[in-house]
């Protein structure tokens, strides 16, 4: 495990390998239970398909389904370069979305859509940021676990941004729990193929946002300091690492990745802060990141798979008689299973080797 | 899309007699027939187990499919986008009649009936305010009011409680309804509120929901409401446990913890839903708002066989008396909606 870790070229294409047969060992998994339900598999994956590609509007909600898992993936797979464990981006995008909202309201004199679209997004960086810097902070200066700190803030964010959405900035209008909706130059313009759909420039932003991220952490001393303390912590520090600034740097970047979600659900999607509106994103984040065996890149696919999944369950429930959307969240577990299942892997490879031997 | 499965031919033999009711219908015939009526139901995310609201609009189209003879298929969102997706996919089966349940549809109803202009939409609880589409919504205020009365009957101190679920403009206006109600039989009465949170949990957390009655009884209170989904389910065990009352909500719980629950605040949801379907058949479908109150018995407070021994002839008289004040306007029940309105 400790030598896939190094970035040579062939360790991390047999773990990508290996994390693509775990998908396809859970998917098969889960395709068995389907049959055993009495649902025929070959249906199920038709399903699938077409509720990920059927047409220009469901594709179009699959990339909505996977922009946000772009984000919390990346959210959990940077910090753990440095070994720290973020749980926390439900919350920092909780408050990140929250703070894009309030951009709208704010910035209702902006004339022009750019620089309100950009407005919008400093907001919502900051405000995810300043969230996920907080355990980054508590983690460096008292020692306290991130684990910990990061899945309570995301308590606080959930009932911080309540307060504020029913009682500062509420639409009076409406008998929902939302803010007023922002004014038109705030919105992100979806593409006209998607039908429908709300998506547009935003995702090759997003793989942009990935491939820069990727880049940083490989070609800058900031990212390498960041990996070397993820490796030995004792060791980056008799190098002369600081673990402070470096935890407290990856999880404000961290954070502030997350926050983005607020572009596509409250500049792209729905104009306004919803309480609720996250299907669990930040937590399903981490099952990207994990499918992704933490690599930057790895997330892209990852998240894409989860979006399918995501989109699908619906799908499914609609399409067949027998598979409710609890039995489509058991594939997506099992999927997860099958690629995290390390010890699995190496246990079978081993078994391999000495039959042949 | 539908071709490419193994159900192909329904849908064939569907669109055959489709076509031929569309013949029926110009020879003068205005209803339609029942066998090829196809009803799509989207549900919430909480789903039709939840012993409450969706649970009683599943209920409706059940009893609709037994009795007028209809196909229907339900789902489930597993998110708040997915309602949109859903709902078009019944519009793009060509599905006779879709109903959405909760106001978080009510976006989604409102894009898929401009995408759609000949599709019928039958909304639950919010008003989508398009032609084709007919919104149901319950005044909820009204019944809680009843409750409210019945509750302060059964409290000696003039304690009572009341503990929702998340803390949203709909749910205040049930505690709203409860206190004015209370206060109306006695003018001494308190009312204790609480809420179990801010995010979707709070619909799904019996044991806060126990922690927050226990408590509440505690500091002697003998009745409490809750209007809180699935976390009702703690508050009913509490009031077994300490021996005292507690008041349900969306549908008939008495039977949950007979002997401790005095009654339950009905949203008749599964009627909204019968009745929209029945109108359908019969080819009377009307779009448009439409309130159920204590008037249409849309809202009411249930009696059956585990609530009997509780609720005496006396307490009934009072009820139907205030129900019937309600509807020739003698008391106007407080709507937190209009409050929150003038605010």
């Amino acid at each position: 495990m400790k030598k896939e870790n190094k970035p040579t070229g062939y360790a991390s294409f047999r773990s990508f390998l290996r994390a693509v047969a775990g998908a396809t060992l859970g998917l098969s998994a889960g395709l068995l239970i389907c049959r055993l339900v009495g649902e025929s598999p070959i249906k199920v994956l038709q399903v699938l398909y077409q509720s990920s590609f059927g047409s220009g509007y469901d594709f179009g909600m699959t990339l909505f389904y996977t922009a946000p898992l772009i984000l919390t993936g990346l959210a959990v797979a940077i910090p753990l370069k440095g070994g720290l464990f973020n749980i926390g981006a439900e919350g920092q995008l909780t408050v990140g979305a929250l703070a894009a909202a309030w951009a709208g309201v704010l910035g209702a004199g902006i004339s022009s859509p750019a620089l309100a679209v950009l407005f919008a997004t400093f907001f919502a960086f900051l405000a995810g940021g300043l969230w996920g810097l907080l355990p980054g902070f508590l983690k460096a200066r008292q020692g306290s676990h991130e684990v910990i700190t990061t899945i309570m803030l995301n308590f606080i964010a959930a009932g911080v941004t309540a307060y504020f959405t029913l009682y500062t900035i509420k639409d009076p209008v409406s008998a929902q729990a939302e803010t007023i909706s922002i004014p038109e130059t705030f919105h992100l313009k979806p593409f006209a193929v998607f039908n429908g759909a709300p998506m547009g420039w935003l995702i090759f932003f997003l793989i942009l946002l990935a491939v820069g991220i990727h880049y940083v952490l490989w070609r800058s001393s900031w990212g390498y300091s960041l990996k070397a303390l993820g490796e030995s912590e004792v060791a980056a520090e008799t190098y002369g690492i600081s673990r402070g600034s470096s935890w407290m740097s990856s999880m404000f970047l961290a954070g502030g990745v997350a926050g983005l979600v607020g572009l596509v659900e409250v500049l792209g999607n729905s104009h306004r802060f919803k309480i609720g509106f996250s299907a669990d994103y930040g937590f399903v984040g981490i099952a990207v990141a994990l499918v992704a065996r933490g690599n930057i890149l790895g997330v892209l696919p990852s998240a894409f798979l989860f979006g399918i999944l995501q989109k699908g369950s619906a799908s499914l429930d609609l399409e067949t008689d027998k598979i409710t959307r609890d039995l489509s969240y058991l594939i997506q577990g099992l999927i997860i299973l099958g690629v995290s299942a390390e010890g699995l892997w190496g246990w079978l490879w081993k078994l391999v080797r000495r039959k042949n031997a | 899309m539908d071709m490419e499965y193994s159900s192909c031919w329904r849908f064939g033999v569907a669109r055959v007699v489709l076509i031929l009711s569309g013949m029926f219908s110009v020879l003068g015939c205005g209803a339609v027939q029942a066998s090829e009526i196809r009803v799509g139901l989207v549900l919430e995310r909480s789903g039709k187990d939840d012993k409450s609201f969706n649970a009683s609009a599943y209920q409706g189209l059940k009893r609709a499919e037994k009795e007028l003879g209809l196909t229907t298929k339900t789902v489930e969102a597993p998110d708040n986008s997915a309602y949109e997706t859903l709902q078009r996919a019944f519009a793009e089966k060509k599905f006779d009649l879709i109903i959405a349940v909760g106001f978080h549809q009510l976006e989604a109803v409102k894009n898929n009936a401009k995408r759609f202009p000949d599709q019928k939409f039958l909304l639950i609880d919010e008003d989508a305010k398009a032609p084709n589409v007919r919104s149901v919504m319950f005044e909820e205020h009204e019944g809680s009011y009843l409750v409210g009365a019945l509750a302060a009957l059964h409290s000696k101190s003039g304690k009572v409680g009341f503990i929702g679920g998340m803390d949203v403009p709909l749910i205040r206006r049930f505690e709203m309804g409860f206190e004015a109600g209370a206060k109306k039989i006695n003018p001494k009465a308190s009312v204790t509120a609480n809420y179990l949170g801010v995010t979707g949990d709070a619909w799904n957390n019996p044991p806060k929901a126990k922690e927050l009655a226990l408590d509440q009884y505690n500091r002697g209170i003998e009745v409490i409401f809750v209007a809180a989904g699935n976390s009702g389910l703690g508050v009913f065990d509490a009031a077994a446990e300490r021996s005292k009352l507690a008041i349900g909500v969306d549908s008939n719980q008495d039977w949950i913890k007979p002997g401790y629950i005095l009654t339950s605040m009905m949203k008749r949801v599964d009627e909204a839903v019968f009745d929209s379907i029945r109108m359908f058949k019969e080819g009377k479908f009307e779009t448009g708002l439409v309130r159920y109150g204590v008037k249409s018995k849309g809202v009411d407070y249930s009696l059956d066989e585990h609530n009997a021994k509780l609720v005496s002839e006396s307490d009934k008289k009072q009820l139907e008396e205030l129900r019937s004040q309600i509807i020739g306007g003698k008391i106007k029940v407080p709507d937190y909606y209009l409050v929150q309105k003038k605010k």
